[in-house]
């Protein structure tokens, strides 16, 4: 406390502080960031360090310029561009990581703040779970810290501490406001870099051997589903993704259209299931709904080939609502077209698994299903992780030499087989199944639910779904992966949580993930809309929000300037008896000067006023003996009643 | 100008105090952002648009949470200031040329540290203080002085931008603040006595020669004067005594405006008269001052050299001179 030497420079004991905070914002993009840079990062803030630590000079400007070049260009170089997202983090935790190399005046220390308020942003572009929410608030009372000190000079580190956590605290009640309350403007508003929305992981719009069975080795969550009556069979769990229809051999797509097909017939027989999903971002237009959808939400069609379709990419997490009927007929009517492009095999391949087909081609086309739906289940067919690998007559191999393979093998040969046998077939990918979260009744479906089955056309029936793996491995669509895969199959942990209480506290987390992802990372124009509804704000505009919006801030304004009021000890009681009594003498004539102490201004009351000089006395007596003395409650209560004692004015 | 200045004096309510404790009400503290504060602010728009592009929902939430710290720290830069007692303390004089340091008393009644206040005066430099809480202390403002005279500094700029430097509070205090400024003192040889004098005494000494008795002490007195073992015999007494020495009038020495060169410039004959009553001052001299219309009688001590330095700082003129 008292007068501060003037500051033209960032004080010496601020430095670790500063370093603290570029450690805190560039330290966590380690871990995607190249090596060489996270080396250059490490290095230069240890190279600070120690430059604070022997009170060393600051190196020239001119080498940390070669520094930054050298720094920029091998980005250039590593990302292939400086604008991407990647890169333009990169260059942030550069600047960051060198900034504290050239730092002198108050305002080199005031660019590093806001440098790690911008990196704290980008933390969000890889991950905005509930740690990256928590660590959000350290960073936060650290650099708030940071920046008292750097104002308030040197104070206790509890004092800074307490007075960050207590800024922060005040200021969170105002965040929480302008979360619910700011007008929301859905993104984005300009084209994002390429690398925006890599890493999304979902199923691919093509299928070839290997790739259901790499996806399944995840265990992220794909989507969780939320059933407004009964949840159906596990069995009946069909999850449509795309639809694959054409084949070269080797990988199943989905054949481009010239013109548009007519829109789907259904005709919906059993009873319909309404639910909600919220979907991950997967990147892809798709949205994965149950066999088959009769409602969809907006925004949203239904394929000639019945999956639902959004206008645009999924590229946020997002929350559907959708109806549907898992008994139902499906385009009794197709197209000539589309069944053409159901029967189209490329040519020449697989002689055997042609071969075979001709041998069933008289038969009617169920029969035909069952056939090799029997081969399947009574020869020796395995389901498996591991399968062979296979060589240019795939079908051939698979069906009569390894006779191993995972779903989109099975549903690849069997499309294949009705196909060369001339029933229309095309291939279904999706999830299959699911599991429910008894914390918080949401079906949770995972990446490793992923499977792929056939749909055949059967005259007067429509699309009727076949799924070989069923017959191959039927607890694979009763109890899930785990139980149809044999023991020593290279399924990753966290698919099979055996232990009871690993699996309870991956529901908790899941289910506190779940509503945080609602409510925190899903809160978008629309959700807004709702919340607000709630409220009793119905069909609100940016204006009505930004009125309450203000009134809400100023209010809460108020609220921390009463809070922070300067708060008085209350007075001293002592001082308040003794003053009370001087002011009843100085009624009745006689004014205590401010300087004048209790024992003389009683010899003064005592020549001015001989009659109050034996109460003036005591009262004077008890005064210092409290202040001066070891006076208690005693002499307190003593001085308090000579205030009563004194005679009325006049007398 | 006459207009903006009537504004400031509207607004900023520029007016000596009358009433002390100056106590710094809602009324008298502005609040506008730093420099660095409109950064923050263009950084929070930057990072807003950033979080919509790439629909970051916790960005946005990081980025309402810094606008709401910004609004609470308005809060509390405000509350750094409001509430807090001024009282003008004596201020020393000082010679032209130096620091001048006006002391003013501080008071917190809060339980909270008041840090980083920044008092200043217009176009001087500032000084930085931090007021612990519930606390007294006195700060020194400085003001390089100029010129010789009265120095009404005007008012005190009185600024801070704790916590966290994106906003800055200020205020007006005008402390009823005054210095007397002696001019520069310009070292040259002490005149000769007055004519008349008995020269057998060297000047310096005389008045200091011949013990004469013992008088009470007054406050003028220099306390190289005091008689400490006639006090330490007659310790019954409170009284201090002093040695009186006999003076003839014949010692004293007369610093005569009319002795000073006549071709120098009235302030450096100024100049050279405070010169000679700091030489009087060190030699201890009995000395008198004469200057056109005014005269001093010869004396010694702290007190007499004050006033023998206040009539030369405030020669021929009456109004206050600096401030605004």
């Amino acid at each position: 406390m008292g007068t501060r030497p003037p500051q033209q420079l960032v004080e010496h004991a601020a430095v670790p502080w500063l370093l603290a905070v570029a450690l805190a914002t560039a330290g966590p993009h380690a871990g995607h960031l190249p090596l060489w840079l996270s080396l250059l990062v490490g290095g230069a803030l240890l190279w600070r360090a120690w430059l604070w630590f022997q009170g060393g000079q600051l190196p020239p400007r001119w080498s940390l310029a070669l520094l930054v070049i050298g720094a920029v260009a091998g980005i250039g170089w590593q990302f292939h561009s400086l604008l991407g997202k990647d890169a333009g983090v990169a260059m942030l935790v550069v600047f960051m990581a060198l900034k504290p190399l050239e730092m002198r005046s108050p305002r080199d220390a005031l660019v590093i703040i806001m440098l790690g308020y911008f990196l704290l942003l980008t933390h969000y572009f890889y991950s905005q779970s509930i740690p990256t929410g928590l660590w959000l608030l350290t960073a936060m009372a650290l650099l708030t810290a940071t920046l008292i000190r750097l104002h308030g000079g040197a104070q206790p580190l509890a004092a800074i501490a307490r007075y960050a956590g207590l800024l922060l605290l005040q200021a969170l009640p105002f965040m929480l406001i302008l979360y619910l309350l700011f007008p929301r403007v859905a993104g984005p508003l300009w084209g994002l870099p390429q690398d925006a929305y890599a890493g999304l992981s979902g199923l691919s719009n093509q299928m070839s051997p290997g790739s259901i069975s790499n996806l399944i080795q995840s265990g992220a969550i794909a989507f969780r589903s939320q059933f407004v009556g009964e949840l159906p069979e596990k069995s009946e769990l069909y999850w449509r993704g795309p639809v694959f229809d054409a084949y070269d051999g080797l990988t199943w797509t989905a054949r481009p259209r010239n013109a548009p097909l007519p829109a789907p017939v259904i005709e919906a027989i059993g009873s319909s299931h309404a639910y909600s999903s919220i979907l991950e971002a997967h990147n892809q237009r798709w949205l994965l709904a149950l066999d088959v959808p009769t409602r969809l939400p907006p925004d949203s069609s239904l394929a000639p080939t019945l999956e639902v379709l959004a206008r645009e990419p999924l590229r946020v997490r997002s929350r559907f609502s959708f109806t549907s009927t898992l008994d139902y007929r499906a385009n009794r009517s197709e197209t000539s077209e589309a069944l053409q492009q159901a029967l189209t095999l490329p040519p020449k391949l697989n002689p055997r698994t042609r071969a075979l087909a001709d041998e069933w081609k008289s038969r009617p086309p169920e029969k035909i299903a069952e056939a090799a739906l029997a081969m399947f289940r009574n020869q020796q067919f395995h389901y498996t992780l591991r399968p062979p690998l296979l060589g240019p007559d795939a079908m051939d191999e698979f069906l009569f030499v390894a006779r191993r393979g995972f779903c989109e093998h099975y549903a690849s040969a069997f499309v294949f087989l009705m196909r060369a046998a001339g029933v229309p077939a095309r291939v279904v990918a999706g999830y299959q199944g699911g599991e429910v979260n008894p914390v918080d009744g949401y079906l949770t479906v995972r990446q490793s639910d992923a499977h792929a089955w056939a749909e055949i056309w059967l005259a007067g029936k429509g699309w009727v779904r076949v799924d070989p793996t069923a017959a191959v491995a039927p607890s694979r669509i009763e109890q899930g992966i785990v139980a149809a895969l044999p023991a020593g199959e290279p399924l990753p942990t966290f698919v099979r949580l055996d232990a009871q209480w690993m699996r309870q506290l991956r529901n908790r987390w899941e289910a506190a993930n779940n509503t945080w992802n609602q409510w925190v990372l899903g809160y978008n124009p629309q959700r807004q809309r709702e919340v607000l509804a709630r409220l009793g704000l119905t069909d609100p505009d940016w204006r009505s929000m930004s009125a309450w919006l203000a009134m809400l801030c100023g209010v809460l304004l108020l609220a921390v300037m009463v809070w922070t009021l300067p708060k008085r000890r209350p007075a001293d009681p002592v001082l308040r008896a003794w003053k009370a009594y001087c002011m009843q003498l100085d009624r009745r004539g006689v004014r205590r000067a401010e300087w004048e102490g209790p024992i003389a201004f009683a010899q003064r009351v005592a020549d001015a006023r001989p009659d109050l000089a034996a109460l003036t006395h005591e009262a004077a007596g008890c005064y210092a003996e409290l202040r001066y003395g070891r006076g208690g409650g005693e002499q307190l209560r003593l001085l308090q009643q000579c205030i009563h004692r004194l005679p009325p004015q006049g007398t | 100008m006459r207009l903006t200045e009537c504004f400031q004096r509207w607004l900023f309510r520029v007016a000596r105090d009358e009433q002390l404790p100056i106590v710094l009400s809602q009324r008298r503290i502005f609040i506008v952002p730093t420099p660095g504060g409109i950064l923050f602010a263009v950084v929070l728009a930057v990072m807003l648009i950033g979080a919509i592009n790439y629909n970051l929902s916790l960005g946005h939430a990081l980025i309402f949470l810094l606008a709401g710290l910004g609004l609470v720290a308005m809060v509390h830069t405000f509350h750094n200031l409001f509430g807090l007692r001024l009282t003008p303390g004596r201020v020393q004089p000082t010679f032209a040329g130096d620091l001048a340091h006006f002391p003013l008393e501080l008071e917190n009644v809060r339980r909270q540290s008041r840090r980083a206040l920044e008092f200043s005066f217009r176009d001087q430099p500032m000084v930085t203080f931090d007021l612990a809480a519930e606390s007294r202390a006195t700060v020194a403002i400085p003001w390089a002085t100029q010129r010789r005279g009265r120095v009404d500094p005007g008012r005190v700029t009185l600024a801070t931008r704790y916590p966290l430097g994106l906003l800055r509070a200020w205020s007006y205090p005008y402390p009823p603040f005054s210095c007397v400024v002696y001019p520069r003192p310009i070292r040259t040889p002490l005149p000769p006595p007055s004519p008349g004098a008995q020269t057998d005494h060297h000047h310096g000494d005389s008045g200091q020669e011949d013990f004469a008795g013992l008088r009470p002490r007054q406050i003028s007195d220099p306390t190289r004067h005091i008689a400490w073992k006639a006090v330490a015999r007659r310790s019954d007494e409170q009284v201090l005594l002093v040695k009186q020495f006999s003076g003839g009038a014949s010692d004293e020495l007369w610093l005569d405006w009319s002795l000073t060169p006549v071709d120098r410039g009235e302030e450096d004959r100024l100049s050279i008269l405070a010169g000679w009553i700091l030489a009087a001052d060190e030699q201890q001299a009995r000395y008198g001052l004469r200057l056109p219309g005014q005269q001093i009688a010869p004396s010694q001590g702290n007190t007499h050299r004050a006033s023998c330095l206040q009539a030369l700082a405030l020669y021929g003129e009456s109004r206050p001179t600096g401030g605004h």
